[in-house]
């Protein structure tokens, strides 16, 4: 047997010739709409292999992208990260979180800020690394700063289950875990009222990959069958994109309103029961939580559950951690970007006052967030 | 010696005496250092360039290179970039107490390797020793006088028309550095490409090739320089992204990690201007050197985009290289 390499699954999703040709295939399909499709790839990973990749420029005019919410450290509202810079400056912590959050501005700074201010802040690529750093700092207070959609929470529960079987005291944990097909409801079907006077331009979506592999393509049923927006899980590769806007475009062409997994070598309609049980055991939805540049949204986050509450960060330091809210920028016009309603270009700050370097809302956060995105790869025609 | 270096080894007296003795003398020593005036006397010599860099790497040792080969080669290449030969160097070391002698020795004959290649001599030095915690093991700087050999080379010399060359696969240093420094626990056979370039530059201008402009590619990586000097001239380099190499090893760790190879640092990398009627022969030079076997041809000068770096894709889509921002981080997912 061909022995597997890790090219191997990367190189035959970026071939030139299959790229041309799906491109070539959707502008057929294209040309017998009658209309603009506005396609939402909700999540981040998607944006960037958009942005980085330039598909945006192998679509016909009618075919347009929404560029979506799906990115965890871009829609962290500043509370939060606030309260990991708080925790992060208490003598005994040592705060740590995935790598992109370390770079976000709160309020007070970053966590990039916190430890040039003298704070031990580290970033694991896998949470089970936390594990380790618990271990070798038994006089400190370890806190994890778990940020992430679906496809991050296993990991997260996966340590809090090892640290309990080794009987760790010393590991805490700070929940901002957020799930998609909240946030999805919330752009079309507008119910803050916040915001209701907005409309939308979503008319279909890819559904992030890596979130079904854990949840399972199941949780985008209600788009179609209810919201009458169709679904194409996709991967994240070019032609896996390409692909997965074929099948959307087909969707609109063959007027069906369906469901489909592009991405079928990960994906399936059930997703990692197993994992999906451990998320159960450690977490619970939170009734409301706030996205930057969205507003506070009803059960798109979770938090451990109530007996857990000996190693939840947000219960231990109760007393020291803001609840105030803070406002988003006056200029930032993510909300309306995030809704379809805008492009990032239209917004005055963009590139000006709001850049990577310094960004006042959450789409120039990080390369996954559109501003960001379109900032760094630029959009330049062929 | 003892095995361990103290801060009694900076206080300028015995101790202090037997460490330079011991350790630097005894394998860099020559000619001109061992006389041990104040400050080294030279030959004069024609068109000089002066260059100088600190080096600060954790770990102090990695795959392909250690601190000392470092700290030779970082300023030799910046000689060598301006295209002058390396001739003197000075050297200083600031040493943590307690650092292990075994280890300084280790570095101080890496540093003597990398002189030999570079024909070039460390002709004045200075140590000292530092409280505990005060530095992260070992830091030093060194400072360079070199001779140009070939007028004329200089960021400003770059001009529409002009080829854009790599001298070999790029991002290995940086990619080296990340995986042993962040405990990520991954197994690789990777090494840095940490090099000294004057041989590769020599070669090049013995064969009357005469390059408009030299730069290794070292923090910043690839799209440092690229952007740099689109910037300088407002210009623009088209570069065409599947031509740029990159190993297999480097490209599997950036897609594991989200990282772009053209960010990541390089120790033995230069980029080259040129007219590209010389092309084929630098290309044919660089690839006699090891390592240098992947060198490319990667872009060209234009005026469509002045003061951008543009790439285009194998299917012909085209986006901004950026210069790269911040820390290197992983990507989340």
């Amino acid at each position: 047997m061909k022995k597997l390499e890790l090219k191997n699954l990367y190189d035959d999703f970026r071939d030139p010739a299959t790229i041309k040709a799906l491109s070539a295939l959707i502008h057929e399909e294209a040309a017998k709409l009658d209309r603009d499709i506005r396609i939402m790839e909700v999540c981040g990973g998607h944006t960037h292999t958009i942005m980085k990749y330039g598909l945006k420029q192998l679509m016909p005019p009618n075919i347009r992208f929404i560029h979506g919410p799906g990115c965890p450290v871009c829609i962290m509202p500043k509370e939060r990260i606030d309260h990991a810079y708080i925790l992060a400056m208490q003598e005994d912590v040592i705060l740590v979180t995935l790598g992109d959050m370390i770079k976000v501005p709160g309020s007070k700074g970053s966590l990039q800020d916190a430890r040039s201010r003298g704070a031990d802040v580290r970033f694991v690529y896998s949470p089970l690394d936390t594990i380790k750093i618990a271990q070798e700092n038994p006089d400190k207070r370890i806190v994890f700063f778990a940020i992430g959609f679906e496809t991050t929470t296993p990991m997260s529960a996966a340590m809090i289950a090892r640290a309990e079987k080794l009987g760790l005291d010393n590991l805490l944990v700070h929940v901002n875990h957020v799930t998609v097909p909240e946030v999805m409801r919330e752009l079309i079907d507008s119910r803050d009222e916040h915001i209701d006077s907005y409309n939308n331009r979503i008319d279909a979506f890819i559904g992030p990959s890596h979130v079904s592999v854990i949840a399972g393509a199941k949780i985008y049923k209600e788009f179609p069958e209810k919201y009458g927006r169709p679904v194409v899980v996709s991967g994240f590769e070019p032609v896996d994109v390409m692909e997965g806007v074929l099948m959307l475009v087909r969707q609109f062409t063959q007027d069906r309103c369906e469901l489909e997994i592009q991405y079928r070598r990960s994906v399936t309609m059930e997703g990692n029961v197993a994992a999906q049980k451990q998320i159960e055991r450690y977490f619970e939805k939170r009734p409301l939580f706030k996205w930057r540049g969205l507003g506070n949204i009803p059960d798109s986050a979770l938090k451990l559950r109530d007996e857990y509450a000996s190693i939840d960060a947000e219960a231990i330091y109760r007393d020291i951690l803001p609840i105030e809210e803070i406002e988003d920028h006056k200029l930032c016009i993510c909300g309306d970007i995030l809704r379809g309603m805008a492009e990032p270009t239209e917004c005055q700050v963009f590139g000006t006052a709001c850049t990577p370097q310094k960004p006042l809302g959450s789409c120039m956060v990080s390369s996954e967030g559109a501003c960001a995105a379109y900032y760094k790869y630029g959009d330049l025609l062929k | 010696m003892t095995k361990t270096i103290t801060l009694a080894h900076g206080n300028g007296g015995a101790e202090n005496q037997a460490l330079i003795h011991d350790i630097f003398w005894k394998h860099l020593g020559n000619e001109i250092l061992d006389r041990g005036e104040d400050a080294a006397l030279l030959p004069t010599l024609k068109n000089p360039a002066m260059t100088t860099d600190s080096f600060t790497v954790s770990p102090l040792f990695f795959p392909g290179g250690d601190i000392g080969k470092l700290s030779i080669c970082g300023t030799c290449n910046d000689l060598a970039m301006m295209g002058a030969a390396p001739k003197y160097l000075t050297l200083s070391v600031i040493i943590e107490e307690g650092f292990e002698a075994r280890k300084l020795e280790r570095i101080v004959r890496s540093m003597k390797k990398e002189l030999a290649t570079n024909d070039a001599l460390i002709v004045s030095g200075d140590t000292k020793v530092v409280p505990k915690g005060t530095v992260d093991g070992l830091f030093v700087n060194t400072t360079g006088i070199g001779e140009v050999r070939a007028p004329g080379i200089g960021v400003h010399n770059i001009q529409e028309g002009d080829a854009i060359v790599v001298s070999r696969d790029i991002g290995r240093h940086g990619a080296t550095i990340f995986v042993s420094r962040e405990g990520l626990e991954m197994q690789s056979a990777l090494q840095s490409d940490c090099a000294s370039l004057w041989p590769q530059v020599a070669s090049l201008l013995d064969s009357g090739i005469r390059p408009h402009a030299l730069r290794d590619a070292t923090r910043g990586g690839l799209a440092a320089v690229l952007n740099e000097w689109a910037a300088a001239n407002e210009l623009c380099i088209e570069v065409e992204e599947g031509a740029i190499p990159v190993s297999e090893e480097v490209r599997g760790i950036c897609e594991m990690l989200g990282f772009e190879p053209t960010a990541l640092a390089n120790e033995g990398t230069f980029v080259m201007a040129l007219d590209p009627a010389e092309v084929p022969m630098a290309l044919e030079i660089l690839e006699g050197f090891p390592g240098c076997e992947s060198a490319a041809l990667i872009g060209t000068v234009t005026t469509s985009h002045p003061g951008r770096v543009v790439l285009e894709s194998a299917w012909g889509t085209r986006r901004f290289l950026e210069l790269p921002t911040g820390e290197l981080l992983p990507r989340i997912c």
